[in-house]
């Protein structure tokens, strides 16, 4: 056996092994990598900026905590934006394995700014069947959510008192980590035009580029470099900060940066190895 | 970090070397943490549903006195069926709602946003005097060759043959995004958990010594 075989044949293992060092010795001794703000992050973080106190963003949760890595620090960086700048904030869920998420994100930040439930934000809960909870949505918020999720009737609620339906959120943002963006898509901007901006797992963001070139979307998150971002410009806003430990996504950046090095370098070998060994089969 | 917080979050670093050492090799640290993922999320699920949707959505209305929701909780019931080959039969009538509203709801959305607003977005300005302008012809050249590639009464020869090849092309270029994608996203699972354990290890070291 040569060296190119050897190298086609080598144990998956091994790079498993490689890869673990790289990520423990970037852990232990992080480096600041430099970060370029896509023009989709960007939109959704000026589309935030643009809004006014007292107007209303409707933000849809629908990932479990598998992909909490990806997605939680989304759900952070624009819950604090939104509630620096006193926006009110109608939250939902719409994956069976996500009402805690919305709640800890919610519940964290709401006391951080002193934010009251009902009066500053309303979380809807959650309910199953996305397509059809958000057609109902889309004509009245109280037809799936007759009570909030602490179990208080929504017409109760201070909040709720000129909030009927779609028509009275300036937009909804769906941080998704499944299936659910297709419903928001779908029903929400299809059937009732409302304005919409997507944050998804790295996994999803090539699958809805097409929706944003479309203008179905008028943003796109991506993932964890998408998160960064977003705390990038929510730091340069003043809305977070790395003093309070609040910039999560960007704490991984370096891993990631070095793991995707590593994983080009070998996949740089394994085709030198196919095309050396190729013709000799 | 308290005393409860540090063993929590201490059952949390076990659990997620248990998933790890699979990577070396199957064992039962592994099966353990698989075992309780599935049960504790299909727990969790059930709890969800039950309280979200069977009792405010069936049970209460019922109590209520609004026995018309005894029609949905039948269907409902007899989705049961299916777990029996004498009496599956029975299932059908929910299966056909559920297929029948599914696909009425569903069929002229998807059709306009997946497909006419698709093709209405490759319906561009092109040129060739600034970049979108370019780029708008790239868009439609790709979108007409990864169609050609698709066309199988037509043999790919000649000039069609290489409007399907350069299709292939596009494809691979798709491809390669979702697997770069794809990766971008594991490797981000893996950073967020290995920072945990740094900082979860770091934590330990400084309160026990």
């Amino acid at each position: 056996m040569n060296f190119y075989e050897r190298m086609m044949s080598l144990d998956r293992r091994w790079v498993y092994l490689v890869i673990g060092v790289v990520v423990v010795m970037t852990a232990i001794y992080p480096f600041r990598v430099p970060l370029y703000i896509t023009p989709e992050a960007r939109s959704v973080y000026d589309f935030v900026e643009s809004l006014t106190p007292g107007e209303v963003l409707m933000i849809g949760v629908d990932y479990a905590p598998e992909v909490m890595a990806e997605l939680h620090p989304m759900s952070y960086a624009i819950t604090r934006q939104c509630f620096s700048k006193d926006i009110k904030l109608l939250l939902c869920c719409l994956h069976q394995n996500g009402p805690g998420m919305v709640e800890q994100v919610v519940a964290q930040v709401a006391e951080e700014y002193g934010k009251v439930n009902g009066t500053d934000y309303v979380y809807l809960g959650y309910k199953p069947y996305p397509g059809i909870t958000i057609l109902a949505m889309g004509q009245n918020f109280r037809i799936p959510f007759p009570e909030d999720y602490y179990g208080t009737p929504l017409d109760s609620l201070p909040m709720m008192r000129t909030i009927t339906n779609f028509d009275n959120v300036k937009a909804i943002i769906n941080i998704s980590g499944g299936s659910g963006t297709e419903y928001w898509i779908n029903y929400a901007n299809g059937r009732y035009n409302a304005k919409l901006a997507i944050g998804v797992t790295g996994v999803m963001t090539a699958d809805y580029y097409p929706f944003l070139q479309s203008g179905q979307i008028f943003g796109l998150i991506g993932g964890m470099k998408g998160a960064s971002e977003y705390e990038y410009l929510a730091e340069k806003g003043g809305y977070i900060s790395k003093e309070k430990d609040q910039l999560v996504a960007s704490k991984s950046m370096p891993i990631q940066t070095t793991t995707h090095i590593v994983i080009i370098l070998f996949i740089v070998i394994g085709n030198v190895g196919y095309f050396m060994t190729k013709g000799k089969k | 970090m308290g005393t409860a917080e540090l063993i929590w979050n201490g059952v949390a670093a076990f659990l997620v070397l248990s998933i790890y050492s699979f990577l070396y090799k199957d064992n039962p640290f592994y099966k353990f943490a698989e075992h309780l993922v599935v049960g504790v999320s299909a727990g969790y699920f059930a709890i969800i549903l039950y309280y979200n949707a069977f009792l405010p959505k069936l049970i209460n209305p019922l109590r209520a006195g609004q026995y018309w929701y005894i029609i949905p909780g039948i269907l409902g019931l007899l989705m049961w069926a299916r777990f029996s080959r004498k009496w599956q039969w029975l299932s059908r009538p929910t299966l056909g709602f559920v297929i029948g509203g599914g696909a009425g709801l569903a069929i002229p959305l998807y059709l306009q946003n997946y497909v006419l607003r698709q093709l209405s977005a490759t319906m561009l300005p092109v040129g060739f005097t600034t970049w979108p302008l370019i780029r708008n012809v790239l868009i439609i050249i790709m979108v007409f060759c990864a169609l050609a590639y698709f066309y199988f009464s037509k043999q790919h020869k000649g000039a069609f043959g290489g409007a399907a090849q350069i299709g292939i092309w596009t494809l691979m270029v798709g491809f390669g995004a979702g697997f770069g994608m794809t990766v971008m996203g594991r490797v981000a699972l893996l950073a967020e958990r290995v920072v945990f354990l740094r900082d979860y290890f770091a934590t330990l070291l400084s309160t026990l010594f």
